[in-house]
């Protein structure tokens, strides 16, 4: 998960370790450990792993927090599965994920390209890039978006003078979930740093040696940068794919806090909301959740195992 | 890609100059989209509540006040600076929450050699990749047994007892960089781990936590889905809630003032991103933090 790496053991470690008054000693470290992490294990056993159990438990179960969960076995899973508004669900889900993601990071990884150049004012435009990555998450964006994009604002009336008129996207249920697409793409200096990041390792020598072969600036890219960021590339089609997955607030607020005329921006955490909180199917949103999870895990096992074929790690080629 | 290298005979001098302008001119373009919306908020609160979506300009022919006083009235019986407050209570518990829990933690990991470290290191790590949803309701279940609902108490429990597995993943690279013969000096010294965590540790972790500080901030000011869930009351409400009651009224005459407002709300995150965004550039780029 990290591009930092992990610093290797040094020898004083195991030097110091090895005299310190033995087994009363490492009690008291032991004790020490796991008297500065309590706080961490506590909230481990009561927010994480114990709410997991729950939830497991409740997506088996028929429960409206009013009256105790009744056991009904698969029953939230096959009427999941057959209900329409999950499927829209899932559909705009994945519509969003497939659109959002390799957009936000093409112009990430472009932008980082021209940032990668030492010009003046590089660390200003770097800086006002990563701006929008903070503040989007932010209602007020919400609100700006909405009427940036709604009927006869500065997009529709910027796509009049091309000709093109489809009316506000906020409105129509065929160009809603577009906005939503374009808030995330907006939000691309994230992953710009980290490909900023991966750039500066790239060894110069390379390119210089390229250079001298008579290698253009495409094939330079192609034969060096992309396979020497390669895993910074993994990283953030990793961690941003899993993000989309997740989106809620945008959809909750850009469009309408029904998510969208005509369902259009219902994204499947906004189900989840709409079923969990909205309705009371505490069951049936807890089933929603553990489908999600399996889903966010098994995209995350096809990247893994995707990346043997396209990640290029320095100690492989070794 | 690389303008400055394009394949030309031309004499260096004037080919670097060329390829510096065409890299300008992209730079600015880009800078351009990504500033238009914030400069159009900036703008727009300055227009009559009708301008606000009809007119193209980005700024305001003449411009008025009367968003901004308008703001003053509150909103349904409460006055703006009961969001504010509110949304300040919730940031400034979770920054103490996170520094404080995540801190202690990392030092374990990272400064206490203890048994079943690595097991515990790889669990932490593993509640990175999971969905946040999975927990949302179990959560909610539990807070609501507890009666802590429409109260702070869910929204920031978590920051105390180290959930957020970033922070602590970021402090614990942090603290595995310090030199290893700082604390054992202090240990030679008679020092015990509180102390050397206290004395040696944390003041040497600064950049890291000052990172996680103002994320932590930033995060929790702009949290949207946790105010929705836990909190009923209007008076309670965060600046996030406050803004959507803006919005269901849905008075076009207020359209004015829910914009000021949403650029007023803003005024924190931006003015902390421009104060730390050096931390929080590098912190992004060397742990994938998410804004």
């Amino acid at each position: 998960m990290t591009l930092v790496k992990e610093a290797p053991a040094r020898p004083a470690e195991k030097r110091s370790a090895a005299p310190a008054a033995g087994r009363r000693g490492r009690r008291r470290e032991n004790l020490a450990g796991y008297l500065f992490m309590s706080p961490w294990i506590a909230g481990f056993l009561l927010l994480t792993a114990g709410p997991m159990i729950a939830s497991l438990y409740y997506a088996f179960t028929s429960y409206n927090l009013f009256t105790p969960p009744r056991w009904v076995g698969l029953d939230n899973f096959t009427t999941m599965f057959q209900d329409p508004r999950w499927q829209k669900s899932v559909q705009v889900t994945l519509k969003y994920v497939v659109v959002a993601t390799p957009l936000k990071l093409l112009l990430a990884l472009g932008v980082a390209l021209l940032l990668a150049q030492k010009r003046r004012g590089q660390a200003l435009y770097r800086a006002a890039f990563y701006m929008p990555s903070l503040i989007g998450a932010s209602v007020s964006v919400g609100f700006v978006w909405r009427a940036l994009f709604s009927d006869d604002a500065v997009v529709d009336r910027t796509q009049k003078i091309f000709g093109l008129d489809v009316g506000g996207w906020i409105g129509n249920p065929d160009y809603v979930l577009y906005s939503l697409v374009a808030l995330s793409i907006w939000q691309f200096g994230a992953p710009m740093v980290i490909f900023l990041a991966g750039l500066k390792q790239v060894p110069q020598e390379l390119y210089e040696a390229a250079e001298m072969d008579g290698a253009g600036p495409f094939r330079r890219f192609w034969n060096i940068t992309l396979p020497m960021i390669s895993p910074v590339l993994f990283f953030n089609v990793l961690l941003e794919s899993i993000h989309a997955f997740q989106v809620f607030g945008s959809a909750y607020v850009v469009s309408d806090t029904r998510c969208g005329p005509a369902d259009a921006t219902l994204v499947y955490t906004c189900y989840l909301y709409q079923k969990g909180f909205k309705e009371a199917q505490m069951g049936f949103a807890s089933a929603m959740a553990w489908t999600l999870v399996v889903a966010v895990a098994l995209v995350t096992a096809v990247l893994f195992w995707s990346q043997k074929k396209w990640v290029h790690y320095e100690e492989a080629a070794k | 890609m690389t303008t400055a290298t394009s394949p030309a005979v031309r004499p260096t001098g004037e080919r670097r100059r060329i390829g510096s302008l065409v890299w300008h001119v992209g730079a600015i373009l880009v800078l351009a989209v990504v500033l238009y919306p914030v400069i159009w908020v900036l703008g727009a609160s300055f227009k009559p509540s009708k301008d606000i979506i009809a007119s193209l300009d980005l700024l305001p022919g003449e411009p008025v006040w009367a968003n901004f006083s308008g703001l003053a009235d509150g909103i349904s019986g409460i006055s703006i600076t009961s969001f504010f407050s509110n949304s300040l209570m919730y940031a400034g518990l979770a920054v103490v929450g996170v520094v404080l829990s995540s801190s202690l933690t990392a030092y374990a990991f990272a400064k206490i050699r203890f048994a079943g470290r690595n097991l515990l290191f790889t669990l932490m790590i593993g509640t990175l990749l999971l969905p946040y949803h999975v927990l949302l309701i179990p959560q909610y279940v539990l807070f609501r047994n507890l009666g802590y609902i429409d109260t702070l108490v869910p929204l920031v429990a978590g920051k105390f007892l180290a959930t957020e597995a970033f922070f602590v993943f970021l402090m614990v690279q942090f603290m595995r960089g310090l030199p290893r013969e700082l604390d054992e000096a202090a240990k030679l010294d008679g020092c015990g781990h509180l102390r050397t965590y206290w004395s040696i540790v944390l003041p040497l972790s600064r950049p890291a936590i000052i990172t996680s500080a103002i994320f932590t901030f930033i995060n929790a000011w702009n949290d949207f889905m946790g105010p929705l869930i836990y909190l009923n009351t209007p008076s309670k409400y965060t600046v996030s809630l406050g803004l959507m009651m803006f919005r269901d009224q849905e008075g076009i005459s207020n359209y004015g003032s829910m914009i000021a407002m949403s650029l007023v709300a803003l005024v924190p995150v931006i003015a902390f991103f421009m104060a730390f965004q050096r931390y929080l550039i590098d912190g992004m780029a060397t742990s994938g933090l998410k804004g």
